[in-house]
């Protein structure tokens, strides 16, 4: 009874806001009902509290909910481009506010992260963690909104402690950023066909300077088609902000599959 | 009368942050010496004050005013280590200190003017004692009530009981604003906007229309004016139970460790005080040693503590307990402390903290230390930095660091990193060691030298989307295009070390500096700072932004190497290439062998841009940027020097 009349006082709430975060409120609502009265442990779903990190507006159409979600996990695995997107996904959420992390992961440029829109106040490195980097990482956790990591796999971080590093981050609704592959991740966002512009080649060689990157980003993970989602984008942009490519957010559809659940 | 307030003794030390920093520093006194925060004279000794050095000048005047003035940083922590020599001897003639700041300390009169056998002989008696101690000069003022009693001390009086409203009177009423923590300019203009220049002209007003026109902070400096505690003397007495403790095991002896504890205590205790609707203005401090000793210190604020404030001064009192029994460096010169300490037992304090407690003394009802109606966002500030500190308790205080962009030419020397904790940018005061023979063009130098290696310009967000540009771009394209010839002349007409005053003030330019060169090509070799929040009654002209020619625009590298990574560029027939001339390189380039890897293939490059910087100093960097796009997407951004080429930023 007790959890109906939260329900109700959530849903009273929602009324004020836009639609997409009612809709967002209520299906977390939901959610948390559907665990209890399935009886077993309570499950905190990623989307329990619906609330969302803002990202910049050209990848918030590729996220789908708009933004990082609290308490998921999100990959973005070293590449061409990874850097460029990290500083992408961290802009608005410090922008907003938010406080970010970064552990395991020296030689930044920051001055990128600037131009990006990071605000470099909210931005805590953690360059050598050493061989904390696990209770290093779960202390950002605590107090952070964001917290980046890399370099897990050297530090000796085994399956189990990803395991309890994503669920401390869902415990405390903050997103956890792996800079690498991460099993188990919720959403993992790659960078493919970068192609710089600018820059005289051939015999043009020597003219022009970088101006802007065309990357397509690829998300994959829950709640998106199987074959993943793409959006073109300028990363970095001509002022280092992240732009809108040419084409628009696709989901790639590919023949039926069959999936369980 | 109901808020009659008791004789107050205060003990003041003139300029204590001079005071602290030149003890620490080693200046002698008879050299003039003045405290700057963000280029401003924060406080200076007697002797600089001479000289024409006033509180709120800009550094470049003062030392134009007072060429062999010293200058040195400030230091909260440092005033108050070194202020508890003077505490200490003051405690040994008269009990119930209470330090209302480092170099202002008050005590009730009663006792030391009764034992004594007048105010006269008990105020000579103190500072004498201080001075033969600790070798501290200070004045002593009695009066009614602490403000009144501050104000005399300044002025070396004793004012007789009842005597104090008169004494307030005609003094100004910008003595309401003296009290470093409380910032009461815009009352004390107000006030004299309104016509009411004294103490007297205001204290005349009834209370009631003071309170009903300017508000609560008014109505205290209403009661100060007239000579009246600055609370109404309903006082609560706090109930024991408020003070709050914490055993520490294993015992504590170092300072951060010390200041960690107190840390959660000072949460503690506020968590307490708030429960109960009260809010703390005098707070007792206490300890006790390993060895059995308590130590015990009362603290008093004008406004209530606030949670960080409350840490400061527990972290200020534990700094000077623990550094105590080492005989600070800054009282050497005074070696009857010394003995002092090794005779008497009493002193002999030391050995590790084992207990800490604090006890709210003295508990108003908590009012002005609301949280805010949307309190939830300085909460999440609060925990994000307790998660940090936590990491720096794990790593050390280096371990975590922050940004901050200064001026550059290059990504990597763009970058600040600050401890986090520690000041972000402005004001960076100039290590000693750094600043050279202190004498004429080559201390200046020295500055920019040492502002350009550590990034010492800020420029704003905002100023820099203005310079940026694809014309600015061309333009300094093209300037480096022409080589070393533009260089020269851009270097003549901007010389390293002009003094800031000059160049700031538009009014001087124009009389020190006939050519009139714009100001902005001569900004590029000065060191600049941000100009000072603190509000000196002048209007500072804005400065034009930093321009920093030569700098590589936007989009910058996404990554950049701590340190610069080895690179071979080759060119069709695979031999290296080279640099013929600063911007011109002997082949185009094919391909690229990065750190011991595979050969890529160059697509595309840019430049090479010549940077010639820091051409004063014996290992300045001279060599040319190449921007290098390859088949398999990344870009790098290459630094030719001395025949190699280096990876300093890759686009990723």
């Amino acid at each position: 009874m007790a959890d109906a009349a939260v329900g109700d006082v959530a849903v009273e709430d929602a009324r004020q806001v836009d639609p997409a975060g009612r809709l967002e409120l209520a299906r977390g609502v939901l959610r948390g009902l559907e665990n209890r009265a399935a009886g077993g442990r309570p499950v905190s779903h990623p989307e329990a509290d619906g609330r969302v990190l803002p990202v910049a507006g050209p990848l918030a159409r590729l996220l789908p909910a708009g933004g990082l979600r609290h308490g998921t996990t999100v990959a973005v695995p070293k590449g061409p481009g990874s850097t460029s997107l990290l500083w992408a996904l961290l802009a608005e959420a410090t922008a907003g506010g938010a406080w970010v992390g970064i552990v395991g992961r020296p030689g930044l440029g920051l001055v990128a992260a600037a131009e990006a829109g990071v605000r470099l106040e909210r931005l805590a490195l953690v360059p050598h963690p050493g061989a904390d980097l696990l209770a290093v990482t779960s202390a950002l956790l605590d107090g952070l909104d964001v917290v980046a990591v890399a370099g897990a796999e050297r530090a000796g971080v085994r399956a189990a402690d990803r395991q309890r590093l994503a669920a401390r981050a869902r415990q405390r609704g903050a997103v956890l950023l792996a800079l690498e592959p991460w099993p188990g991740a919720d959403a993992e966002l790659i960078c493919t066909d970068a192609q710089w512009q600018g820059l005289g080649s051939g015999p043009e060689g020597g003219s022009g300077r970088l101006c802007s990157r065309r990357v397509r980003v690829r998300l994959r993970g829950r709640g998106v088609a199987p074959g993943g989602r793409h959006a073109r984008l300028l990363l970095p942009g001509p002022g280092g902000t992240v732009g809108l490519g040419d084409a628009a957010v696709a989901d790639v559809r590919r023949p039926p599959v069959p999936v369980a659940g | 009368m109901s808020g009659a307030p008791v004789r107050v003794m205060a003990l003041w030390s003139p300029d204590w942050p001079v005071t602290a920093a030149a003890r620490a520093a080693h200046v002698p006194p008879h050299r003039p010496a003045a405290v700057i925060l963000a280029n401003r004279v924060l406080a200076c000794s007697a002797v600089a004050r001479a000289h024409g050095v006033r509180r709120g000048l800009r550094r470049r005047e003062a030392q134009a005013r007072c060429p062999e003035l010293a200058v040195l940083t400030p230091d909260a922590d440092r005033d108050a280590r070194a202020f508890e020599p003077v505490v200490a001897a003051v405690e040994e003639l008269a009990p119930g200190v209470e330090i209302v700041r480092p170099g202002l300390v008050a005590l009730a009169a009663r006792g030391p003017v009764g034992w004594f056998g007048g105010e006269q002989a008990a105020a000579v008696r103190l500072v004498d004692q201080v001075a033969a101690r600790t070798g501290v000069e200070c004045q002593v003022g009695l009066a009614d009530g602490l403000f009144a009693a501050v104000l005399a001390a300044r002025r070396g009086l004793a004012v007789a009981p009842g005597d104090t409203p008169a004494f307030l009177a005609p003094l100004g009423v910008e003595e309401l604003d003296r009290e470093p923590d409380v910032d009461r300019s815009e009352l004390v203009d107000l006030l004299r906007r309104l016509g009411l220049r004294s103490l007297g002209a205001f204290g005349a007003l009834g209370a009631e229309d003071v309170a009903s026109r300017f508000g609560a902070d008014a109505v205290l400096g209403h009661r100060l004016a007239r000579g009246l505690d600055p609370r109404p003397p309903l006082r609560r007495r706090p109930p024991e139970e408020l003070a709050v403790e914490i055993e520490l095991d294993p015992p504590v002896d170092r300072v951060d460790a010390a200041a960690f504890a107190a840390r959660g205590l000072a949460e503690r205790l506020h968590r307490t005080l708030a429960a109960h609707g009260l809010s703390c203005t005098r707070l007792g401090v206490a300890a006790r040693t390993v060895g059995g000793e308590e130590l015990y210190r009362v603290w008093r604020c004008a406004e209530p503590l606030t949670p960080a404030g409350t840490v400061d001064r527990v972290r200020w009192q534990l700094d000077a307990w623990l550094t105590r029994r080492r005989t600070s460096p800054s009282f050497v010169e005074a070696p009857s402390f010394v003995e002092a300490e090794s005779a008497e037992p009493v002193d002999a304090h030391g050995g590790a903290v084992d207990r800490l407690w604090l006890v709210p003394e003295e508990t108003v009802t908590a009012g002005a230390l609301q949280l805010g109606l949307w309190g939830e966002v300085g909460e999440a500030d609060e925990r994000a930095g307790r998660a940090l500190v936590r990491v720096q308790a794990l790593l050390g205080p280096e371990a975590v660091v922050t940004a901050v962009l200064g001026g550059g030419r290059d990504p990597a020397e763009r970058v600040r990193l600050v401890p986090w904790g520690d000041e972000r940018g402005d004001g960076l005061p100039t290590p000693p060691g750094e600043a050279g023979p202190g004498t004429g063009s080559g201390r200046q130098a020295a500055g920019v030298a040492a502002g350009a290696r550590r990034g010492g310009v800020r420029a704003g967000a905002g100023t820099r989307a203005v310079i940026d540009g694809p014309d600015r771009w061309a333009s300094t394209e093209a300037a480096q295009r022409l080589g070393p010839a533009v260089v020269a002349v851009s270097r003549s007409t901007a010389p390293a070390g002009w003094p800031e005053d000059v160049v700031r003030r538009a009014d001087r330019i124009s009389a020190a500096d006939p050519t009139g060169i714009e100001v902005q090509g001569r900004s590029t070799n000065r060191r600049r700072r941000p100009p000072a929040r603190r509000s000196t009654g002048r209007t500072a002209i804005r400065e034009p932004p930093p321009s920093w020619p030569g700098r590589l625009l936007a989009p910058s590298p996404a990554t950049v190497p701590p340190h610069p990574l080895p690179v071979e560029l080759l060119d069709a027939a695979r031999q290296p290439v080279r640099l013929t001339a600063p911007d011109l390189l002997s082949a185009p380039p094919r391909s690229l062998v990065v750190d011991g890897g595979g050969p890529r293939t160059v697509e595309g490059w840019a430049g090479p841009w010549p940077l010639q910087q820091r051409w004063w100093m014996p290992n300045g960097v001279d060599g040319s940027r190449l921007q290098v796009a390859c088949a398999d997407s990344t870009a790098y951004l290459l630094l030719g020097r001395a025949g190699r080429w280096w990876v300093i930023g890759v686009y990723d």
